[in-house]
């Protein structure tokens, strides 16, 4: 029984230093009300949960937001992540990196640098994040390449940008991309209040995987090419965060500590705070951080299933926003008593033309409405 | 990979670290957005591809260390499988 099983320690922690971004991206994982909150700790207490939670034996590290550069601190904060033996990944749209930030960041130690595009025409980067920055990371891209960082490259697909994939793989190679994360949007926060507009159809989805497969043999290793569906598309629910509690813990920028970068929106949880504890505490004994350990916490159709070790119930934030109830089974499973909700989105993400509506895009004046 | 000859060298690709983990007890092979524990036997081989030591030397150097023959074969189905994952790459 998973539930006796030891915990393990947090080997994954993802820094969210800031909600200030100055893109404005539809599909946005961040909170719909991230603008209700604009404290941000001081640099102290992120070195502070470094130091803690290396201790405890985490060793991948994101540094990510909003867009993290726009804090003075990210060289200071990835020079102590290298002194102690962290791998460090700082996530950008590349807004705010300079180049002699990049040289900055590489003699502090950053191990590598995930530069995110939207889209491979300039037209539709742009107007998918609300910015313009489509030149600007194409310039930062040379520079990543200039001071020998790994190159990674990530391009959130959908609906709107998921006919261009090739265009998207073609960049990224182009611009000496080693690894290239195709990620299909998945539906919370912003991307789900966009969902109508953003959800491939099928047929959308089966072209792409073809496109990728054909890239993939021409690229011969060159890059490589890490393709994730949508789960709506799926019959069977990811195991989520490799486990609730088990892997991976987020700081969002107020330091609040979270199990996955969502999880925030769960109703009738008080998550802890690293100002007022510590990162042993939290993760080892907090309610939050045990709530969903294991699998002592499921009801049917998961607690009598014999896959609930391998997915683990699924996402409990997927099973809050579509069954209203965080300790469902995932309704991505085909054996959920809510899988109708999913797939009804999925049937009418099959229609040619969707409702005509604008798209919600991530701004301080949509998260005070929404 | 199966022509690894005595003199490659193999060596860490760009982007990729190995260092030991003592909360994992193992070595552990860090990348861009991902981790892999090594068991005991892959963490040895591991650590001795730092561009230096032929593929020769570092059996040899294991056969010692363990104080075990004839370890060629399993030494180079591992650093197959390294290159095949991109892990490492020969000079």
């Amino acid at each position: 029984m998973s539930e006796l099983q030891p915990v393990g320690p947090p080997l994954w922690l993802l820094l969210e230093l800031t909600y200030r971004c100055p893109l404005q991206c539809a599909f946005c994982y961040n909170p719909l009300d991230f603008a209700a909150n604009d404290t941000e700790l001081p640099t102290d207490d992120w070195l502070r949960v470094l130091n803690e939670a290396r201790a405890l034996g985490a060793v991948q590290l994101g540094l990510s937001g909003g867009e993290p550069m726009l804090r003075k601190d990210v060289e200071t904060i990835a020079g102590e992540a290298h002194r102690l033996g962290f791998y460090s990944n700082l996530i950008t749209s590349g807004v705010g990196l300079t180049e002699h930030r990049l040289t900055a960041l590489k003699l502090a130690g950053l191990d590598h640098i995930q530069l995110s595009f939207q889209d491979s025409t300039r037209e539709v980067n742009d107007f998918l994040s609300n910015a313009r920055t489509f030149e600007l990371k194409r310039r930062v891209a040379t520079w990543i390449k200039a001071h020998a960082y790994p190159m990674v490259v990530n391009c959130v697909i959908h609906r709107i940008n998921i006919d261009r994939i090739g265009e998207v793989i073609a960049l990224a190679d182009d611009i000496g991309a080693e690894y290239l994360e195709l990620a299909n949007a998945q539906y919370y926060s912003w991307a789900f209040l966009n969902r109508s507009q953003l959800l491939p159809s099928r047929e959308q989805l089966a072209r792409a995987e073809q496109v990728v497969a054909t890239w993939r043999e021409r690229l011969d290793g060159r890059m490589r090419i890490l393709f994730v569906t949508p789960d709506y598309y799926e019959q069977r629910p990811k195991r989520c965060m490799n486990g609730w509690g088990s892997t991976f813990m987020t700081v969002t920028p107020d330091g609040t500590a979270l199990p996955c970068h969502t999880a925030k929106m769960l109703p009738g949880f008080d998550f802890p705070n690293v100002r007022s504890s510590s990162i042993s505490d939290i993760w080892y004994r907090s309610a939050a951080f045990n709530r969903f350990r294991g699998t002592a916490w499921m009801k049917e159709p998961c607690a009598s299933c014999d896959e609930r070790e391998q997915d683990l119930g699924g996402c409990r934030c997927q099973a809050f926003l579509l069954a209203n109830d965080a300790a469902a089974a995932d309704p991505v499973c085909a054996k959920s008593a809510y899988r109708g909700v999913v797939t009804q989105a999925v049937e009418f993400a099959q229609r040619a033309n969707t409702i005509e509506q604008p798209l919600i895009f991530r701004r301080r004046e949509n998260s005070q409405i929404v | 990979m199966s022509d690894i000859l005595a003199t490659h060298r193999p060596h860490l690709r760009k982007g990729f670290r190995l260092q030991w983990e003592e909360a994992q007890g193992a070595h552990v092979l860090l990348y861009p957005e991902g981790m892999v524990k090594l068991n005991r036997s892959a963490g040895e081989i591991m650590i001795r591809c730092d561009g230096a030591t032929t593929f020769a030397e570092l059996v040899c150097d294991l056969e010692r260390a363990f104080s075990r023959n004839h370890l060629a074969e399993e030494v180079r189905g591992f650093l197959a499988h390294a290159f095949a994952q991109r892990w490492i790459d020969f000079s």
